[in-house]
């Protein structure tokens, strides 16, 4: 199998890891960014950005995305599709052991491998995903028009993506285990005015049911009370969990939930190691600051090859 | 020009073009308003120029197509259905990796 050296790898091509690519490269670094799909990360399913600046009138994820990997071709950064299967860290050397046998080795590595939608882990939820069961408002909304759908949580991505479904759907229910709503005032605002999102308080949501597609769920208050709610779609949307399973995190230095620790400059604990975007163990987890980290980080990076050389 | 190998399907043609074709189909299901389908897209005609002769790569809208998304209960999208000798072989939903869509497409092989 063919081994390829690098001074530099990035692993992951989201906001973080194309935004570390862009520097990296402009910086004429010998630098490969590996994709295990297509560059974008979670902001590929983000319908409208209104909050990344240099665009007044906002934009879609696709589009922003677009351009930042537009911008590091421009600088020719270098990109692979490939599984990364393991990791494996040495001081003098960090290797990527690819799905195909394949192994990249690299002086520095930067970790972008952000993080995905966390799931309730109850019945129902695995068998009926793609029938009614969705973790994406953007990709699946519109198979839901005029029906009546559910929203678990209760952070910015669920308030934000209840209003926006009402563009599809004839009614919104958010089931929030809570009795108030974590997401930021603005986007609490635009879904209380907006008469088609109802909301239930205080109450988890315990199974989804249906024959072939959701028909109802099954949910419980704080008081022990259950009762079912008729739905076509349920939208679990509940917060993230770090892609972390190829990682080295007790050598890394990890959070308690498998997030990567790192100081201000994005260094982990080993030696050019990096890491920069949602992975890392932070509270904000935006497009803005995954995208300076990533500069952070390449940043660091060079620092740590010019130190060494 | 790129793109010229992915044959855009409508409900109408379906039937003829994939579960009776002469040789195995991947239909991709994407709408204009989904970010992680147009992400694939360059992919997809890649893979219609790799695969030109071996497996017929479409692609259906299905905003403007409803039955055939309702026939194979899709309420996700992307999804890709690889179709043989008029059966599902293989899917895959979401915006995955061009090695793993070359692992699935080298099955109907």
């Amino acid at each position: 199998m063919a081994n390829t050296h690098h001074q530099l790898i990035i692993l992951g091509g989201g906001p973080a890891g194309l935004t570390a690519g862009l520097y990296a490269a402009r910086d004429r670094l010998q630098v490969m960014l590996v994709e295990k799909g297509v560059v974008g990360g979670q902001v590929l399913v983000t319908d409208w950005i209104d909050n990344y600046p240099g665009f007044p009138e906002g934009l879609s994820g696709f589009d922003l995305i677009e351009k930042m990997a537009a911008q590091a071709k421009r600088f020719e950064l270098e990109t692979k599709n490939a599984n990364v299967v393991k990791v494996e860290l040495t001081e003098a050397k960090k290797k990527l052991i690819l799905e195909s046998g394949e192994e990249l080795t690299c002086q520095t590595l930067i970790i972008c491998t952000g993080a995905r939608p966390n799931k309730l882990s109850i019945p129902g939820e695995e068998e009926l995903t793609g029938k009614g069961v969705s973790f994406c408002a953007t990709c699946d909304g519109p198979f839901f028009r005029d029906q009546e759908i559910l929203v678990v949580g209760g952070g910015d991505t669920a308030i934000q993506e209840a209003d926006f479904l009402t563009k599809f759907a004839s009614k919104v229910t958010v089931i929030h285990r809570r009795d108030e709503l974590r997401a930021t005032k603005v986007l609490q605002e635009k879904a209380f005015a907006n008469e088609r999102v109802e909301f239930i308080w205080n109450s988890n949501v315990v199974a989804i049911e249906g024959e072939k597609e959701v028909e109802r769920v099954r949910i419980r208050n704080n008081n022990g009370e259950e009762r079912e709610i008729a739905a076509s779609g349920v939208f679990i949307l509940i917060g993230t969990i770090p892609n972390s399973e190829i990682l080295p995190l007790e050598q890394l230095g990890a959070d308690e939930f498998g997030f990567v620790i790192t100081d201000d400059e994005m260094c982990t604990r080993v030696d050019g190691v990096m890491a920069a975007g949602d992975i890392r163990s932070k509270r904000v987890r935006q497009v803005i600051n995954a995208a300076g980290e990533g500069a952070v980080a390449a940043i660091a990076a060079e620092h740590y090859l010019y130190d060494w050389d | 020009m790129a793109g010229e190998n992915v044959k855009h399907l409508t409900d109408a043609e379906f039937d003829e073009y994939v579960l009776k074709g002469d040789v195995p189909s991947l239909v991709d299901f994407w709408a204009p308003w989904c970010g992680p389908c147009k992400a694939i897209g360059p992919m997809i005609e890649e893979l219609a120029d790799e695969y030109a002769g071996k497996v017929q790569i479409t692609k259906m809208n299905v905003d403007d197509n409803p039955t055939t998304p309702g026939k194979y209960s899709i309420r996700a999208i992307p999804t890709l259905l690889l179709f043989k000798d008029g059966e599902i072989l293989d899917q895959v939903t979401g915006a995955v990796g061009k090695t793993q869509l070359v692992a699935m497409l080298n099955k109907a092989l």
